[in-house]
């Protein structure tokens, strides 16, 4: 055969390559999005003069659903409330304070300046798209750069206790990927502060009477009338009933889906459940395969630890991250000299040293560990290491700097950061995947909005530290509250549709039924068995790196542990009492769904993209390979509702304010 | 390791419930309680009992979720500490641990080890907030605040809302609670405004469900965001300073 036999071969019916994929999915057609008019940064000024507005006095016609009290869920409740609308809000949690977002530790980026570094919103964008490795539209990236200044004065007129410099004025530290200081913190709980922050705005909405608050209820399905999203479906997590709701509108800020890989970063509870329901129900999932692991999560040291604990990228600022050079060297770390240690990403990566962007570090530390120089009982770290900050700073500094998190890293593993290094290690983390979503937030579902980490929204194919807590916040404070008003506008004097409507009816029925099949399968394995063994497919196949061969070995196996799974999974209990393994089961069964469409959308997309690294396509240095003539493109997947295989569209990407580089942070 | 637990067992809340002891053989020094939890769980459920149902999230100290008495104490032995931060480490081999719900009158217990804590949430409806809608706020730094001042607000506001101040109590007082809110916002430039309403109606709804503090301390070794008594002092003292003024 010649090489043009070959080629021809390789080409198929529609002249496009064919793909180890094409078993798994069909391609649909390109996705047509309305974009914001004029140049990037008036996009989202000329898009708000565009938008229609609701009397005041007409909002309290109108009622909006939001589920999640995070930072995008809380703060777009709020607004919502205080601009006067009717507002019904739901967390499985037993209050609005408890959301994930509570527990990011670094800080929240803006553009503020305050520092002579050369900082502006038009860098931090830059730094955005480029951090994101070019798999985010500029003009979402833009806004959130833009709203990042206003964010800050919010929060600080909120009360929230940021870090302060002598003089009075707001405090600044570095995060990876960057080479401005341009983080905004209060100390290592500044999801916390700014997660208060919208409970306590919340929660003088509910003593206002505007926004229902809704704890322990877990949504269990979208409801959906005529192809348009006008309710959820819920479950009362104390009593077991079954309820729907219904509005105008529906928001989902849900959070992210990190927890796929059984152990991350995330807190227990974090699911994918309501987006993924609404993903079923006619939402397209973008760029599911688009999972951030951590650099300095804590490795995993025993059968029984329930999550790798996350320790702050800010303590990469004075922490520098070395392995031994000699593989299986069992030295205590104090015994090992200078000369045999490597300090690989001040070695690899010279401009960023230890604040290399995530993906960079994370990618860097599994060549380590690969390579046999992790460190710890299990030889699955790599060490952080202090001493130098110390030497040059004094204990002093660096516990009013690092205190909480030396504290909490004492607590979990019993060792002194002070005196011994930290053991880290890459842990699953942010999703930058999630519901496909227009400029408005709103999903290929009309009338579903999504917002902060269930959306797939701004980072592309990477999150630079510190953009997570900025854009939930920048979406539910300051973006949703505008678009769903837009939405809202031409509905006025409609009703939510009546409870007792057949579409409502029919949708609590298969709730319903789908919680009784998980009570009544019979089978003798608990839920969480399944989850470890996904979370184990996931992380070896569809982890930090991935490959075609193994991807396409993880769906096989993940569809028959799926079928084991419902085949076999005891859950124990009825459904009329709090029933923890209940909730955990119906949880696994979507992160099943899930996980299988992770490999599909990396297997599909056949380049190396930020966190997305496909082994075939490396560059000669083992840096990421973007292909940019074949995929400078958001995947939506779109979801067959006959059982077929799921149907992937493409959104190309534009950039016209910064050209396509190859990153480097060398 | 070996270790016995007795563990409060109740299926509603308005069921009897009872002490009921198990015993996990393989447990490590490493394990939290709450790993412990899921290791007992794991083998019920093995054996067709339904497991201890209990609240968590994070697992790292932060959302407050977790909380139960360990051998009568909030959270655990170790002071200031969560209890998904409390190890088996500080347990000899061959103990015995007793596990309740954090016990309060204002805490109804909804199974097992979980609880209802949404009356703490109703003290911050009353007014543990800054009333700035959103939008109308003027630039961060056109208002300095001191740094000793902002960091003395952070030590307040670190509070993780886990309620076990009010279950190391002997009088079930949520005031180091109601006091970290209101202290730092009394701190605070911002919370000028609403200062004084705030702490009356704040106290006020804490005086609906919790008792009066007679300064005992207990809720100080307990706080595991290590919030200082120094908030109750300046809860009475916004109280009082309140109950002089008609705002």
């Amino acid at each position: 055969m010649t090489v043009a036999d070959e080629l021809i071969e390789a080409v198929g019916v529609e002249g496009r390559i064919s793909s180890p994929a094409d078993a798994f999915r069909e391609i649909g057609e390109p996705l047509a999005v309305d974009r914001p008019e004029g140049p990037v940064d008036r996009a989202w000024a000329n898009h708000l003069l565009g938008l229609e507005l609701v009397n005041p006095a007409n909002r309290r016609t109108f009622t909006v659903i939001v589920v999640g009290t995070g930072l995008a869920g809380a703060g777009c409740a709020a607004t919502l409330g205080e601009l006067g609308y009717n507002v019904d809000v739901f967390t499985y949690h037993d209050s609005s304070r408890r959301a994930h977002s509570v527990a990011a530790q670094g800080g929240i980026n803006a553009a503020k300046a305050y520092k002579a570094d050369g900082d502006s919103v038009e860098r931090f964008f830059r730094d955005t798209v480029r951090g994101g490795d070019f798999r985010a539209r500029e003009t979402d990236a833009h806004r959130m750069a833009e709203l990042s200044v206003r964010l800050i004065d919010h929060f600080v007129a909120l009360g929230t206790p940021f870090a302060r410099e002598y003089g009075g004025g707001l405090a600044t530290r570095s995060f990876g990927g960057v080479q401005v200081s341009r983080t905004f913190y209060a100390r290592s709980q500044t999801g916390q502060q700014v997660q208060l922050a919208g409970h306590q705005a919340l929660q003088r909405q509910v003593a206002a009477g505007t926004c229902h608050l809704h704890t322990r209820s877990e949504v269990l399905d979208i409801i959906v009338h005529e192809g348009v999203a006008v309710g959820v479906v819920t479950r009362d997590l104390v009593t077991g009933a079954i309820t729907p709701h219904t509005a105008h509108a529906v928001v989902l800020a849900t959070g992210g889906y990190a927890n796929v890989y059984y152990t991350s970063t995330l807190a227990k509870a974090s699911n994918v459940t309501a987006t993924w329901r609404a993903h079923r129900r006619g939402a397209m999932f973008a760029n599911p395969s688009f999972v951030q692991f951590h650099p300095t999560a804590l490795p995993i040291d025993g059968e029984w630890q329930s999550k790798s604990t996350l320790m702050s990228e800010s303590l990469r600022n004075d922490g520098r991250v070395w392995v031994p050079t000699q593989p299986g060297d069992g030295r205590q770390p104090g015994d090992i000299p200078e000369h045999e240690r490597d300090y690989y990403l001040e070695r690899m990566y010279p401009a960023y040293g230890n604040l290399a962007p995530r993906d960079v570090s994370s990618r860097a530390a599994k060549l380590q560990l690969d390579a046999g120089r992790g460190v710890g009982p299990l030889r699955n770290g790599v060490y952080l290491d202090f001493a130098d900050a110390i030497a040059r700073l004094g204990n002093g500094v660096i516990d009013e700097r690092y205190g909480n998190l030396f504290k909490l890293y004492e607590e979990a593993t019993g060792e002194n950061p002070r005196k011994r290094p930290m053991r880290i290690a890459p842990g699953p983390h942010f999703s930058m995947g999630g519901l496909w979503v227009d400029y408005d937030l709103m999903s290929s579902l009309p009338g579903l909005f999504v917002g902060g980490e269930a959306s797939f929204a701004v980072h592309g194919a990477n999150r630079l530290g510190a953009n997570s807590l900025l854009s939930a916040s920048a979406d539910g404070w300051f973006v949703l509250p505008f678009t769903i008003a837009n939405y809202l506008a031409p509905q006025l004097g409609s009703a939510p549709l009546p409870l007792d409507h057949p579409a409502v009816l029919a949708t609590v029925a298969e709730a319903t039924e789908r919680i009784e099949r998980l009570l009544h399968t019979g089978g003798a394995t608990r839920p969480d068995v399944f989850h470890r063994q996904l979370g184990r497919i996931l992380a070896l196949q569809c982890g930090v790196t991935r490959s075609a061969e193994h991807l396409t070995a993880a769906i096989t196996d993940i569809r028959t542990l799926r079928e084991g799974f419902w085949n076999d999974v005891n859950v124990i209990g009825d459904g009329e009492h709090v029933n923890q393994e209940l909730e955990r089961a119906g949880r696994i069964a979507d992160f099943l769904d899930l996980g299988e469409l992770m490999c599909i959308d990396a297997l599909d997309r056949d380049e190396s993209c930020g966190a997305h690294f496909r082994v075939e396509h490396q560059t000669a240095a083992g840096e990421a390979q973007r292909d940019d003539d074949r995929w400078c493109s958001i995947s939506a997947w779109e979801h067959d509702a006959a059982g077929g295989v799921p149907r992937r569209h493409s959104e190309p990407l534009e950039f016209s304010a910064i050209p396509l580089v190859t990153r480097s942070y060398r | 390791m070996n270790i016995t637990l007795e563990v409060w067992r109740q299926v509603t809340p308005d069921s009897a419930g009872g002490f009921v002891t198990y015993t996990v053989a393989d447990a490590t020094p490493e394990m939290s309680l709450l790993e412990l939890l899921d290791r007992l769980n794991a083998d019920l459920v093995d054996h067709r009992i339904e497991p201890i149902a209990f609240e968590h999230d994070c697992r790292e100290g932060i959302c407050g979720c977790c909380g139960v008495l360990v051998d009568g104490v909030a959270h655990g032995p170790a002071l200031n500490t969560p209890t998904c931060q409390q190890h088996l480490r500080s347990f000899v081999d061959g103990a015995t641990i007793r596990l309740a719900p954090m016990g309060a009158a204002a805490y109804p217990v909804i199974r097992d080890l979980m609880i209802d804590r949404s009356a703490l949430d109703r003290i911050i409806a009353a007014g543990g907030f800054v009333s700035t809608p959103t939008g109308s706020a003027p630039e961060a730094n056109s208002i300095p605040i001191a740094k000793e001042l902002a960091d003395r607000a952070m030590d307040d506001a670190a509070c993780i809302g886990c309620g076990a101040c009010v279950a190391a109590c002997p009088n079930a007082s949520a005031q180091l609670f109601v006091g970290a809110k209101v202290s730092q916002l009394a701190r605070l430039p911002q919370g000028q405004p609403e200062r004084r309403a705030r702490a009356r109606s704040m106290a006020a709804a804490a005086a609906l469900d919790f008792g009066a503090c007679s300064d005992v301390g207990a809720c100080r070794d307990a706080c595991p965001a290590g919030i200082s008594m120094d908030v109750i002092a300046a809860l009475n003292r916004e109280v009082l300073r309140a109950s002089w003024s008609r705002r």
